[in-house]
């Protein structure tokens, strides 16, 4: 093996029934490197990370790691562990009943023996090396999500491991944890740990890799050197086309509507999970909540729907005085909620796309009106065109399409409601550009039809790109709002840091 | 239309591979039976002691003697998708419901036609009444189902005992025994009649309303279903109401075929039966999607298997041993494990004859 190489793929290739996932796919990683692996959703980089992980067997090709002689075999992801080959993935693969520490050492001591208090020790002094606030005994369950993910990584960094695979680390981090993220992936280079990174966020990428790999419909397309391929060219190598103008969509439609007669108000509005607010929608307009994970951005959202309990406040729409404590309230009422967390709230899994479709528009019809077979067969097959989805056909079960895709068989069910008033919460998370792109055109078109919609996403350049006013929240408040020409990143970052005066976070 | 066509196809097909273990388990008592006696599946006329003729033979005895089980399974199957759970209290149910049949039926000197239609329908109240009882434990208090249902197992053949002050009373009436037999000029047993009378209102209240839809998405996201409109905790109690009504017609099918109420002895075990239908069926004892034409395969499977062992003269006493182990061998070949292999299996023949056709090339 080369010097410096800690870990080479060569002509590797995997087939599903039907689907060919990887082609002749190599990919070279050098020691103290972090090589972002980049892709659109089914571009195979998922299933290159469990061949070489051992989830999967691959069909044909080699892989070679340093220090062991030949090609490897890798049978399973402890295998891949021993090998020194360790993965954070997307997903906690953790377990939330059990400590912290036991969580970073589960599957790991030899032996039957468990020793509790060196254990704990190590657990705590490793927690303060990389700064996660978590204590040993804590129970990882009582952690946020981003803390878990931290400890998540912790472990796979105390497994001593020349290869870290990080797979999307960071969809469910803020800004900060980001950071923090990063010097750590940082601290790791510099100690020689070879990282892959794997990730959906263009800028995250240019903030923190070396080198890029990008892979497009299970075949490399390349290797770059991160100073060698400018942002655009990247997303033109992953979408295998000259990306259109992501800044030319054109919201004055909505900018101008932002005044006019409104089509949801509500007074003092509170749920269990929300604090009392005031909000506005005009018809037509795009608006969006904006702030920092957990700011109760989605809290409020959820409780105009009705999502959570909801506990007070006059709520008018359309001109009318309107009860909703209820979903179905909210349905009949004309707004439809696109949750945050689409694998929870959103799909069903087992069911059928057709199902998925229809499911919201059948509740709204009543329990004694089922839409019959043909029916829900046209609107499906009117959807999954308009929306370009990939299914190989209407009975394929969601969860056995990508993760875009999925997102955009939830768009459909809240299309087809009709809706006025249509809430999106993190719509593009965990979804390649072009669908992104797809998306917020999407919101603008309706929009311009007349459709009211609150907008909410993680990324601040795709909120000021398609919403016309956003309101800040900070520590479950709302701090702010900002329109026409205030829509500015600094400006957002400025109200979300409380005027300067106060620290981000 | 050939689009059309084809869509079906593949829908039948998918619906193939959660029907195979019901329909392997069925074809291999049909051909063992076949090869161990050919007239095991003959069909006779006879007539019976009422001088009209009536069917006769195993395969009468096989759906006739099922006629409980199945729509207890059907029952069954609906609140396991709901809820993701079973209810064990099935039997102890259906005592209750047939000793408030029998409480009716006592009630007057003369046992009309509409004195029993009138103790169907109480018997159906009740037993819809005690449903709800185990559903909105369930679906309400969010406890599990076989801990919710273990209350009405446990304490359900004691209700059904104080019903009719801890006497065993029988009914003599010519409706009864009809009922539980034969309606006179038809040759076909009433159990079966009253099975497919189940299995076509189940089917109408499944093409008038949306009950499958819901009952799945709430077995498979309670969460999403919530943030969709629907109400869990309604289609969850609406499914153990059902199970009720089917606790009903099973116990009235059992006191009438013996024209007494044994509150002890009535479909004693039968919940772990229709337990056993349901997953035999292939659906997934915890929840989601469901398909009731597999739990009726699998309760028809169940009692054929009983059938034959009788027929083998196999003593009542032995019978549950050599059911036990058809139900281990059934249960491990439906097993993701098994199928898994399979697949593989067939696969790689595929592959070789692939290959070999291409050698030949």
């Amino acid at each position: 093996m080369e010097d410096g190489i800690v870990l080479t793929m060569r002509g590797i290739c995997k087939n599903f029934p039907g689907v060919r996932a990887l082609q002749n796919v190599d990919f070279t990683l050098r020691k103290g490197e972090i090589h972002a692996l980049m892709g659109e959703n089914g571009a195979g980089k998922s299933t290159l990370i469990k061949v070489l992980t051992g989830v999967y067997d691959k069909d044909a090709g080699e892989i070679h790691v340093d220090g062991i002689d030949g090609a490897v075999t890798i049978r399973s992801p402890q295998d891949a562990q021993d090998k020194g080959i360790s993965t954070v993935y997307q997903e906690i693969t953790l377990c939330p009943n059990l400590s912290v520490a036991e969580n970073m050492y589960i599957g790991r001591q030899k032996g039957m023996r468990v020793q509790w208090k060196e254990m704990e020790k190590k657990t705590g002094k490793l927690l303060e090396s990389l700064s996660i606030p978590a204590r040993p005994k804590q129970q990882l369950g009582s952690c946020s999500l981003a803390v878990q993910q931290m400890v998540a990584i912790a472990r796979a960094v105390d497994a001593e491991c020349k290869v870290l695979i990080l797979d999307e680390p960071t969809s469910s981090l803020d800004d900060k944890e980001v950071e923090m993220l990063f010097s750590l992936m940082r601290d790791l280079r510099s100690r020689g740990v070879g990282i892959i990174f794997v990730t959906h966020f263009l800028e995250q990428v240019y903030a923190v890799s070396d080198r890029i790999t990008v892979l497009r419909n299970g075949e490399l397309v390349g290797e770059y050197e991160v100073q060698n391929l400018p942002q655009v060219e990247l997303v033109s190598k992953m979408m295998g086309k000259e990306l259109e103008g992501l800044s030319d969509l054109d919201k004055a439609a909505s900018a101008n509507a932002s005044s006019g007669e409104a089509y949801y108000e509500a007074e003092g509005l509170s749920s269990s999970e929300a604090k009392p607010f005031d909000f506005r929608i005009a018809k037509g307009e795009v608006n969006g909540f904006t702030g920092l994970l957990g700011s109760g951005r989605s809290e409020s959202v959820r409780a105009i729907f009705a999502a959570d309990r909801v506990t007070g406040g006059k709520v008018t729409v359309d001109g009318k005085v309107k009860n909703i404590t209820k979903p179905i309230q909210a349905m009949k009422a004309g707004i439809g909620y696109l949750p945050e967390d689409r694998k929870r709230d959103g799909i069903i899994a087992d069911l059928s796309v057709r199902e998925n479709i229809i499911l919201a528009l059948q509740v709204m019809k009543g329990f004694f009106h089922p839409l019959n077979r043909k029916e829900t067969e046209e609107f499906a097959d009117e959807y999954i065109k308009a929306l370009e989805i990939k299914t190989a056909n209407q009975d394929t079960p969601i969860k056995s399409l990508s993760g875009g895709n999925q997102q955009k068989v939830i768009l459909a069910r809240w299309l087809l409601t009709h809706p006025n008033y249509l809430i999106l919460d993190e719509p593009t998370r965990g979804i390649d550009v072009g669908t992104k792109t797809e998306i917020q055109r999407l919101v603008l078109k309706l929009a311009e039809e007349g459709m009211s919609v609150t907008f909410i996403s993680s990324e601040i350049e795709e909120m000021l790109r398609t919403c016309s006013r956003l309101i800040v929240m900070r520590d479950r408040k709302i701090v702010g709002e900002l329109k026409g020409k205030e829509l500015t990143q600094s400006n957002v970052m400025y109200t979300i840091a409380g005027g300067g005066k106060e620290n981000a976070c | 239309m050939p689009a059309n066509k084809k869509k079906s196809s593949s829908g039948f097909m998918q619906k193939n591979s959660q029907l195979l273990i019901p329909l392997v388990a069925i074809l291999i008592l049909i051909i063992f039976n076949l090869i161990r006696d050919p007239s095991f599946f003959s069909i006779g006329m006879v007539t019976n002691n009422d001088g009209y003729p009536v069917l006769q033979g195993n395969l009468i005895s096989i759906f006739n003697g099922a006629s409980e089980l199945v729509i207890l399974a059907m029952g069954m199957t609906l609140v396991t998708a709901a809820s993701g759970g079973q209810d064990i209290s099935v039997g102890a149910l259906a005592a209750i419901a047939g000793s408030a049949l029998v409480k009716v039926l006592k009630s007057t000197e003369v046992i009309t036609p509409w004195t029993v239609a009138l103790g169907i329908l109480a018997c159906c109240a009740v037993a819809m009444l005690f449903g709800a009882f185990n559903g909105t434990i369930v679906s309400v208090f969010r406890i599990q189902p076989m801990i919710a249902t273990l209350i009405l197992f446990t304490c359900g053949r004691s209700i059904a005992y104080w019903i009719n002050g801890g006497a065993t009373p029988t009914v003599s009436s010519p409706i009864i025994t009809a009922i539980g037999s034969f309606i006179p000029g038809c040759p076909v047993p009433t159990p079966i009649l009253i099975v497919i009378f189940m299995g076509i209102v189940l089917g109408v209240l499944f093409k008038t309303t949306t009950l499958g839809l819901y009952v799945q998405t709430v077995g498979i996201n309670q969460g999403a279903a919530k943030l969709n409109g629907i109400n869990p905790v309604a289609v969850k109690l609406l499914t153990f109401v059902i199970l009720g009504v089917c606790c009903a017609m099973a116990g009235t099918i059992g006191m009438s075929r013996l024209s007494l109420i044994n509150h002890e002895t009535l479909l004693l075990n039968v919940e772990m039966d229709a337990i056993l239908a349901v997953a035999i069926g292939g659906n997934n004892l915890g929840g989601g999607k469901f398909n009731l034409v597999g739990s009726i395969m699998g309760a028809y499977a169940i009692q054929a298997l009983t059938i034959t062992l009788y027929a083998m003269k196999v003593p009542s006493t032995d019978v549950k041993a050599y059911k036990a182990i058809v139900i281990i061998l059934l249960v491990v070949l439906g097993s993701p494990v098994v199928k898994e292999a399979f697949r593989k299996l067939k696969n790689q023949i595929s592959a070789g004859r692939f290959l070999k056709e291409k050698g030949a090339a």
